[in-house]
């Protein structure tokens, strides 16, 4: 089972964030006001800051080793980072953009074919579309299929359903639903609507000011 | 003169400019994508240094070159000795002389480009498993191409109508480096040259708005794309 241990210490020009954290399989969810250090948490696991001070470590392999020097660049992490503004590329097609990760991908890594992810998030009519086509409920599907078609160890969710019409959240939450169940990938979901997540979550942690304020069970662990 | 050396001089002029601006394309690209998105020490300097034949007098950057890549200059006396190549008093010389004048003003409108390139979808390529080199390839240069080839086309105008850097390193010997700007000037010191002046200054309009036409174009092809 992929366990994610996160313990980083870094310091912003707003705010110094430190933060010791455990994610087992499922999802986790993190709330806490705006600014409270979220987003500076998933890049930290995302790798795309060094932090002043830590450890990341996913699996068997430390990511983030400050003590040792270690620190592997996000292009080897194979983690799915997915943002509420999907930063689909706008010069590529659906499928250009799905298959994009996907190649990158080692042969020996690849679980999840760009096909599938395809049929996984019903993507089939965006295909030959550019991202400035679509809908932001189908840029954010075509985003966790981007993500998915890497294979990734551990998909990161930065407020998916953020740029997306409340009425359109159905849209999105089923697929979500569907990975969970199919793929068991363990999931960091960032949200400040906990009502979104709570029921799916193993566990809840709230962050305010850069640090840990509370980690409670989620609506899965109490049934 | 007449319609044949009009037309040898017209081809001249061309095969100086489009080699400039092939040649100085990729070294343009390197510095703007240096200037644009690394930060190191030396930045202020590579800075000014690219734009230095932006400021200086055109007829300094032309005694420079001839001091450096002359037979007897440090680069030059090296490209004789080691490959056979002379550029002083050449028409190869004037490919160079011209390059360099074109080089800040590529430097620039691809720089502002690539600067426009939102660094999130850069970022968005690294979680997907593309390294440095592949985000530059693969995202951020497709992004720019409309800066690109707006700093292609500024620098074949410059080196087309390039003048003073030219002519003080290479000269201006018909035949070998006379391109349409050192033409027209020797026309206009000679008895009698008004017709020839004429003949190569619509010659001159009519290669600019070629290129111009075939630029707006070409920046249609690549906007439509998105």
């Amino acid at each position: 089972m992929t366990t994610l241990d996160v313990a980083i210490r870094h310091r912003l020009e707003r705010i110094a964030i430190d933060v010791a954290l455990a994610a087992g399989a499922g999802l986790t969810a993190i709330v806490g006001p705006s600014g409270a250090g979220k987003t500076t948490l998933l890049h930290a696991i995302a790798g795309l800051f060094r932090p002043d001070d830590g450890r990341v470590v996913l699996g068997d392999e430390v990511l983030v080793d400050t003590a040792h020097g270690v620190f592997v660049p996000p292009d080897r992490r194979r983690i799915g980072y997915v943002t509420q503004d999907s930063r689909l590329f706008p010069h590529l097609t659906v499928r250009q953009n799905l298959a994009y990760g996907h190649w990158f991908t080692r042969d020996a890594d690849r679980r999840l074919t760009v096909d599938a992810a395809i049929a996984m998030l019903d993507l089939d009519g965006l295909l030959a579309r550019r991202p400035a086509r679509l809908s932001g409920g189908e840029r954010q599907r075509v985003a966790l299929g981007r993500a998915l078609a890497t294979s990734p160890r551990l998909l990161l969710l930065d407020e998916p359903l953020a740029a997306v019409d409340v009425g359109r959240r159905q849209e999105i939450l089923p697929y979500l639903d569907r990975l969970r169940q199919e793929l068991a990938l363990p999931t960091v979901y960032v949200t400040h609507a906990l009502d979104e997540v709570r029921a799916r979550a193993e566990s809840v942690v709230t962050l305010d000011e850069g640090r840990i304020v509370s980690i409670v069970p989620g609506g899965s662990q109490l049934g | 003169m007449d319609v044949t050396s009009d037309l040898q001089i017209l081809r001249l002029s061309v095969q100086v400019a489009a080699l400039a601006t092939l040649g100085g394309l990729v070294p343009a690209i390197a510095v703007a994508v240096l200037l644009a998105r690394r930060r190191f020490w030396g930045h202020t300097v590579v800075n000014a240094l690219v734009h230095l034949p932006l400021v200086l007098p055109p007829v300094v950057t032309g005694f420079l070159l001839l001091r450096i890549f002359g037979t007897r200059g440090p680069v030059g006396a090296w490209l004789a000795d080691t490959f056979g190549i002379v550029l002083a008093f050449r028409w190869t010389g004037a490919v160079v002389a011209a390059a360099v004048m074109g080089f800040p003003l590529m430097v620039r409108a691809i720089r502002s480009s690539i600067e426009g390139v939102d660094p999130r979808l850069e970022e968005a390529a690294a979680t997907l498993g593309a390294s440095p080199a592949w985000r530059l390839l693969t995202i951020t240069l497709p992004l720019a191409v409309p800066g690109i080839l707006a700093g292609a086309i500024l620098g074949f105008a410059k080196a087309l109508g390039e003048f003073g850097a030219t002519i003080t390193f290479v000269s201006n010997i018909p035949g070998e480096t006379q391109t349409l700007a050192l033409a027209i000037y020797a026309l206009t010191q000679t008895p009698g040259g008004d017709a020839g002046v004429w003949r190569l200054a619509a010659l001159s309009v009519a290669v600019s708005l070629v290129a111009l036409i075939a630029a707006e174009a070409l920046a249609r092809r690549t906007a439509v794309r998105r």
